[in-house]
C-alpha cells in the first residue's frame, strides 16, 4: 500500500520512485465523492438512478462494480458508451469510484416532476 | 447584513412554513457559517446550489433566478419535431427549496465585488462570502441590425433558450404550407451545444417527412463544416432525410430582412417561409457587468480547480458562460459537472480545507435523429497541473457507430437523471 511505503521509506525515496508528485489520490479529501460525482449526471445523485436507466449503482458490491468497470475499459464487456468512458479513468480512480458507490445505501432517487406534462406543446 | 429587515422576516417566516411541510427550512443566515449567492438557476447554477447544501448543510445558499421554472434545452429540439412537449421538459424549483436553498425570483443587475454584494432589480442587495455567476448566454443582436427590435426577435425566433421561443418556432412550422422552406442559421463556434443545430435539422426533417413531405430545409452554417458528430448526422441526412436538407457551409450572416423573410449573407440572399436565426452569443449580461469577461469580449476565463474567475477574486463562473478549456463543449452535462466541481471547491474554501486537486469532468451528449433513435458523443476531461487547465483524456471518449433505439432509451434516461441530479 502506498501509505505504508510513504511511512516506511520517507518522502524523498517515494519521489525517486515517481509516485508522489501529488499526494496519493486515495488520501485526498473528498476524492471519492468528487470522482463519483462525474457518474451522477447519468446514473443519478449518489448512484440512485431515476427509472433505473442507466442503472443504479448505489449499494452494489465494490468488487463486482470494479470488475465491470475494468471489463468496460478493456472492451471485454459490450456497451454503447461505458467502454469509451471507463477508459477515461485510471484503475486507481475506478477502485475509488466503485468503493464510493458500494458505501452508499440503496434508496429511491429524489426526482423532479414535469410542471405541465399535459400541455399542448 | 445581506437583507433588509423586512425581507429577512419574510424569509424566516416563509422558511418556517416550509419546515412544517418538509422538515427542511432554508438555512437561516444567523445560524449559517457562510453565505453563498448564486446568480442563475440553469444546469450549472442549480447543480452548484444543490451540492453545496448536500455537502455543507451549514452554508446558506440563495439562488437568484428570473424565470419561474427551469426549461431544459436538451430535448427541446424534439418539441420542434413534434416528438416531445415543452411541458415534459419544464420543472419547478421545489426540489432545491426542499434542500434548503432560498430561491429568489428576480434579476441580478449589478455586482460589487469590493463590498461583496449583489443588487437585484427590485432594489434589494444580497451580501455574499462567495458568489457564483451562472448566467448562461445572451445574444449579440447588435450584430444583426434587422433583429434589433423585440418584435423582430419574436418574428424570427432563435429558440436557442428553451421556452416560449421553442413553442413559437414550433407553431410557425405547423402553420407553414407544405412545400415551404425552413431556413436555419447557425453561428460561428464556439456556441451553446455543438451538435444541437444538426439535431434540430433532423427533428424538423422528421416532422416535414411525416406531415409536410414537399417541404425543404436550407441550413446556413457560419462554420466551414458540421462541427459535431458529422459522420453520424450525414448518415441520417443522406439516408432517411435524403432530398430534404440543403446544407451550405461558410454562410456567415450579415443581416436579416424580416419583412422580406430573407437571410442576407455576404454574397447571397436566402428567402424562406420560416426563418430561425441563432445569433452569435456570449456570457450572460450580468457577467459583463461584473467584469468577468476575459476573452473575445464574450467568455469568462476561470481556474478549473475551483471555477473561480481569473478576473475577479471571490466570484466563480460556471456553465456556457465560461471560456471552454480545449475540447470542452458548452453542454448541459458540462454545466452540471462544473456545478459539482465548484460546489466542492466553494465548500473547501469557505471551511479553510484543501481543494481537490484531481477533478474530472465526464461529458455525454445525446442527439435524437427522430422520435426514437439517438447517438452520442462522450469525452472525459481531467485537470492537468502542467497546463493549468482541463484536458481531454487521450484514448477515452468517442461517438456511437450509428443512431439506435437503444441509445434513444439511454438519451431519455440521461435526461431524467440529469434533471433530477440538477434540481431535486
Amino acid at each position: 500500500m502506498k501509505s505504508a511505503y510513504s511511512l516506511r521509506l520517507g518522502v524523498p525515496v517515494v519521489l525517486l520512485l515517481g509516485m508522489a508528485v501529488v499526494p496519493a489520490l486515495a488520501q485526498s479529501p473528498n476524492a471519492a465523492r468528487s470522482l463519483a460525482a462525474t457518474c451522477f449526471t447519468c446514473h443519478g445523485t449518489d448512484g440512485r438512478s431515476v427509472g433505473g436507466v442507466p442503472p443504479s449503482l448505489a449499494g452494489q458490491s465494490k468488487n463486482r462494480l470494479l470488475q465491470e468497470l475494468k471489463d468496460f475499459k478493456a472492451d471485454k464487456r459490450p456497451a454503447t458508451i461505458m467502454h469509451q468512458q471507463a477508459k477515461g479513468y485510471t484503475d486507481e480512480e475506478l477502485e475509488i469510484i466503485a468503493g464510493y458507490f458500494a458505501s452508499v445505501k440503496p434508496a429511491p432517487a429524489t426526482t423532479t416532476v414535469p410542471a405541465a406534462p399535459a400541455s399542448r406543446y | 447584513m445581506a437583507l433588509t429587515r423586512r425581507e429577512f422576516i419574510k424569509w424566516v417566516s416563509a422558511g418556517a412554513g416550509v419546515s412544517a411541510v418538509t422538515g427542511c427550512a432554508p438555512m437561516e443566515e444567523a445560524r449559517a457559517t457562510a453565505r453563498v449567492v448564486i446568480i442563475g438557476g440553469g444546469f450549472s447554477g442549480a447543480t452548484a446550489a444543490k451540492y453545496i447544501r448536500l455537502w455543507a448543510p451549514d452554508i446558506a445558499v440563495t439562488l437568484v433566478e428570473r424565470n419561474p421554472e427551469f426549461v431544459s434545452c436538451p430535448m427541446s429540439n424534439l418539441v420542434l419535431g413534434g416528438n416531445a412537449r415543452i411541458g415534459d421538459l419544464t420543472f419547478g424549483y421545489d426540489g432545491l427549496k426542499k434542500r434548503g436553498v432560498r430561491i429568489l425570483r428576480d434579476d441580478a443587475v449589478a455586482v460589487d465585488p469590493g463590498a461583496r454584494q449583489v443588487r437585484l432589480a427590485n432594489g434589494t442587495t444580497l451580501a455574499y462570502d462567495r458568489l457564483i455567476v451562472a448566467p448562461g448566454i445572451d445574444f449579440m443582436y447588435d450584430q444583426i441590425p434587422g433583429l434589433r427590435s423585440a418584435e423582430a426577435q419574436n418574428r424570427i425566433p432563435h429558440a436557442w433558450k428553451a421556452g416560449p421561443q421553442t413553442v413559437a418556432l414550433r407553431k410557425q412550422l405547423e402553420a407553414m404550407r407544405d412545400g415551404g422552406v425552413f431556413v436555419f442559421h447557425i453561428p460561428m463556434a464556439p456556441y451553446r451545444c455543438p451538435p444541437g443545430p444538426y439535431e434540430r435539422v433532423c427533428q424538423v426533417a422528421d416532422y416535414f417527412k411525416r406531415a409536410k413531405p414537399r417541404s425543404k430545409i436550407i441550413v446556413l452554417d457560419s462554420n466551414s463544416d458540421i462541427t459535431s458528430k458529422k459522420g453520424l448526422f450525414l448518415q441520417s441526412w443522406d439516408g432517411a432525410y435524403k432530398g430534404i436538407i440543403d446544407y451550405r457551409p461558410n454562410s456567415e450572416l450579415q443581416d436579416v430582412d424580416v419583412k422580406g423573410m430573407t437571410v442576407k449573407l455576404t454574397f447571397d440572399n436566402v428567402k424562406g417561409d420560416v426563418l430561425n436565426v441563432v445569433p452569435p452569443h456570449g456570457a450572460g449580461n450580468v457577467a459583463r457587468q461584473a467584469g468577468l469577461i476575459t476573452t473575445n469580449q464574450r467568455w469568462c476565463n476561470i481556474d478549473w480547480l475551483t471555477c473561480e474567475s481569473t478576473a475577479v477574486k471571490g466570484i466563480h463562473v460556471l456553465g456556457d458562460a465560461t471560456l471552454s478549456a480545449p475540447g470542452m463543449p458548452k453542454s448541459g452535462s458540462m454545466a452540471n459537472q462544473h456545478g459539482k466541481i465548484c460546489a466542492g471547491a466553494v465548500v473547501a474554501l469557505l471551511k479553510g480545507q484543501p481543494v481537490f486537486r484531481n477533478p474530472a469532468i465526464m461529458n455525454a451528449c445525446y442527439s435524437m435523429v427522430d422520435g426514437r433513435s439517438a447517438m452520442h458523443v462522450t469525452s472525459i476531461h481531467k485537470y492537468d497541473p502542467a497546463q493549468n487547465t482541463m484536458v481531454s483524456v487521450k484514448g477515452a471518449g468517442g461517438v456511437s457507430p450509428k443512431a439506435s433505439e437503444i441509445e434513444g432509451t439511454y438519451a431519455w434516461g440521461w435526461a431524467r437523471n440529469i434533471w433530477a441530479d440538477t434540481l431535486s
